[in-house]
């Protein structure tokens, strides 16, 4: 409390201009840009399992399970920053239960549990339970009795049950992906729906985060792939990378240009609050905006991503350059929410000053917290890979493939 | 060959779609749209509380910002206020100065050489107890709302301390309550309104520059105030219905 006191007395010696008094503390700290981040690596994620599922690109297999388990350790982290944020944490499940019709964040529980529980834990089930009750068949001990339960004692693997497996899994895929777009959208419409805040409110946002979203799922599942491999010591398939990169090149060609429209629009259209964010832009974001999000994060990747498309360099050099380019852009997109998140509460509403960030390595919404919920889906993943190896699974006979 | 039947005939197609919307249809009749716009239609009975300040009597001694801290027990701290005072100074070469040190509890200096002067005012700021309040609309859990008389509360037993809601202000006008987690602003003295009393910055305003009535009586001391001056709400294309009006509203206040 006195900590948190003698850090608004900094801010406020700080201050830049006028801000309203209460806008001296920001009231959304660096968990609030996580949780956008956190849930768009989710969808993202998803939507590269969905290409080889429902629109047949066969040649992303090997990422198939990897993006599935991915989407899924990050979802079950990602209400963690918004939860342990709250200044009443106990009484999160309010939003559950007394949701406000006319909130787009009371929206959230809803949209969240459905696409965790229906989509991603459904899809799951049906994609491993043949292999879990194989694999029972297997083990002993615990490992054994995992299987067991976690295929609820099914124990039928006829070539009909799979097919209806199968075509379960094919339906809940289908219905998953415009469930990924919402959850994704509906996050960007949280921030595009505040009409007090100039630099949150424009139509597009749902949009950029979405695409933004998509662009980072498919990063990090590129750069689990390639690690993963590295780490089982396995030959890469190089085929199976070269395509995520140009899907990865498409999907950021189209979130490069919604991006760059909505900076245009808001240049050309000059509006009110045009000479506060002007100079945010080009003070207190220019490093995090013009050099993390925009060169490392989206021009290098995409030149050298568009390099690819005509020019292939040795599949050695090929590997680590997607390994550079997959990490930037996670860098990249995670300081797109930063600028989003913070740059939004950086200039005061009154549209004559400035105030600052500061938060420190320690506490509920410091550094560490922050990190901690950024490590500890991985550790989740690594749990999961571990129990469901995607690798592991057998191949299906030809008659019971997907339709 | 005849190619086969399709599966789904028009008529089926039809036959469904009607179904679905028609349903739909039907049961938006039962739970009616209630947007933020359509919820803020003023009352006919009843009271319906506005504000009226007057610039131009404002003098900036800054005691009704320090009547509200006392009278809520608003934190001490130069970071959380329910009430304000901003100090505006418009230089000869158009420079804009806005100053609120501590509120405008401890008094304004100007830091501005006189002859440099082109005008300055001070403009008290509050709660705007918005028709269509941004805040209400996006409170997710409904802890933040308007009473039938027009004032815009939070039920600190229900908020659960997201924040959404300072974010969706537009004037301000809302903290997090350092000890409580939960979110703080302006009730309008409620506590005083139900005994008679006006609210507290009200009363101590040495000026009168505050008034305070219900906007639904043709007599009171605020419609004769309206009509009377020509008044001006604070951001007024971001349609909030706000009712807080002030006379002599200069374009440089936001």
């Amino acid at each position: 409390m006195e900590q948190h006191l003698q850090d608004l007395y900094e801010v406020l010696s700080k201050v830049d201009g006028y801000v309203y008094p209460n806008e001296i503390e920001l009231n959304w700290s660096i968990l609030i840009v996580l949780y956008p981040y956190i849930t768009g690596l989710v969808a993202g994620a998803f939507i590269l399992a969905s290409l080889e599922r429902i629109f047949k690109v066969h040649i992303l297999k090997p990422t198939y399970g990897i993006a599935l388990l991915t989407a899924f350790s990050f979802m079950l982290v990602a209400t963690m920053p918004l939860i342990s944020h709250l200044g009443k944490p106990f009484r999160a499940y309010e939003i559950m239960i007394t949701p406000h019709s006319s909130s787009a964040m009371a929206i959230f529980g809803f949209v969240y549990l459905w696409y965790l529980m229906v989509v991603l834990l459904l899809e799951i089930w049906f994609d491993y339970r043949r292999d879990m009750i194989i694999w029972a068949q297997e083990t002993t001990g615990v490992k054994r009795f995992l299987y067991r339960v976690l295929s609820l004692w099914t124990t039928d693997i006829s070539p009909k049950a799979v097919a209806l497996d199968n075509r379960i899994g094919y339906i809940v895929t289908v219905i998953g992906i415009p469930s990924a777009f919402l959850l994704h959208g509906y996050v960007g419409f949280i921030f595009g729906s505040i009409k007090a805040n100039p630099w949150w409110s424009t139509v597009l946002m749902p949009v950029i985060f979405l695409f933004s979203a998509i662009v980072s799922g498919i990063a990090l599942v590129m750069l689990i792939y390639i690690l993963l491999t590295k780490v089982r010591k396995l030959k890469i398939d190089m085929e199976c990378l070269d395509t995520i990169a140009k899907y990865l090149f498409y999907i950021l060609i189209i979130d490069f240009v919604l991006e760059g429209l909505d900076q245009i629009h808001r240049i050309y259209e000059a509006e009110e609050s045009f000479e506060v964010l002007h100079k945010l832009v080009f003070g207190k974001l220019f490093f995090t905006l013009f050099f993390m999000q925009g060169l490392f994060g989206t021009i290098l990747p995409l030149l050298t991503l568009g390099t690819f498309q005509f020019y292939k360099p040795k599949e050695k050099i090929r590997k680590i350059i997607y390994l550079a380019i997959s990490a930037l852009i996670l860098i990249g997109v995670f300081f797109m929410r930063w600028n989003v998140v913070i740059g939004g509460q950086l200039f005061s509403k009154s549209f004559y000053g400035y105030t600052s960030f500061k938060t420190g390595m320690i506490g509920s919404e410091g550094y560490l917290m922050a990190a901690v919920w950024l490590i500890v889906p991985f550790i989740i993943l690594s749990f999961l890979l571990w129990l469901l190896p995607p690798w592991k699974k057998k191949e299906e006979l030809p008659e019971t493939q997907g339709l | 060959m005849r190619p086969a039947k399709p599966k789904v005939s028009r008529r089926d197609f039809f036959k469904a779609g009607t179904i679905i919307v028609g349903g739909i249809a039907v049961a938006s009749a039962f739970t009616p749209y209630d947007a933020v716009l359509i919820a803020a239609e003023k009352p006919k009975k009843g009271k319906w509380y506005g504000i009226g300040i007057d610039i131009n009597k404002c003098i900036g001694c800054g005691k009704c910002a320090s009547a509200c801290k006392l009278e809520n027990n608003v934190p001490k701290a130069p970071f959380y206020f329910r009430s304000w005072v901003e100090q505006y100074t418009i230089k000869n070469d158009g420079t804009i100065i806005v100053e609120s040190p501590n509120g405008g509890i401890d008094g304004f200096k100007q830091s501005v050489p006189t002859n440099e002067i082109f005008k300055s005012f001070f403009v008290p700021k509050m709660c705007n107890h918005c028709a269509k309040s941004p805040c209400v609309q996006v409170c997710p859990v409904g802890a933040t709302f308007e009473t039938p008389e027009g004032i815009v509360l939070v039920d600190e037993n229900y908020c659960i301390g997201c924040r959404y809601c300072v974010q969706a202000c537009p004037y301000g006008c809302r903290y997090i309550h350092p000890d409580k987690g939960t979110v703080d602003k302006c009730t309008l003295c409620i506590h005083r309104l139900v005994k008679g009393l006006q609210p507290a910055c009200f009363e101590i305003c040495p000026t009168e520059a505050r008034i305070f009535g219900d906007l639904n009586d043709p007599e009171s001391k605020l419609n004769y105030f309206l009509k009377n001056h020509t008044c001006m709400v604070i951001k007024p294309h971001l349609n909030t219905g706000s009712k807080l009006f002030y006379n002599a509203l200069s374009s440089e206040v936001r």
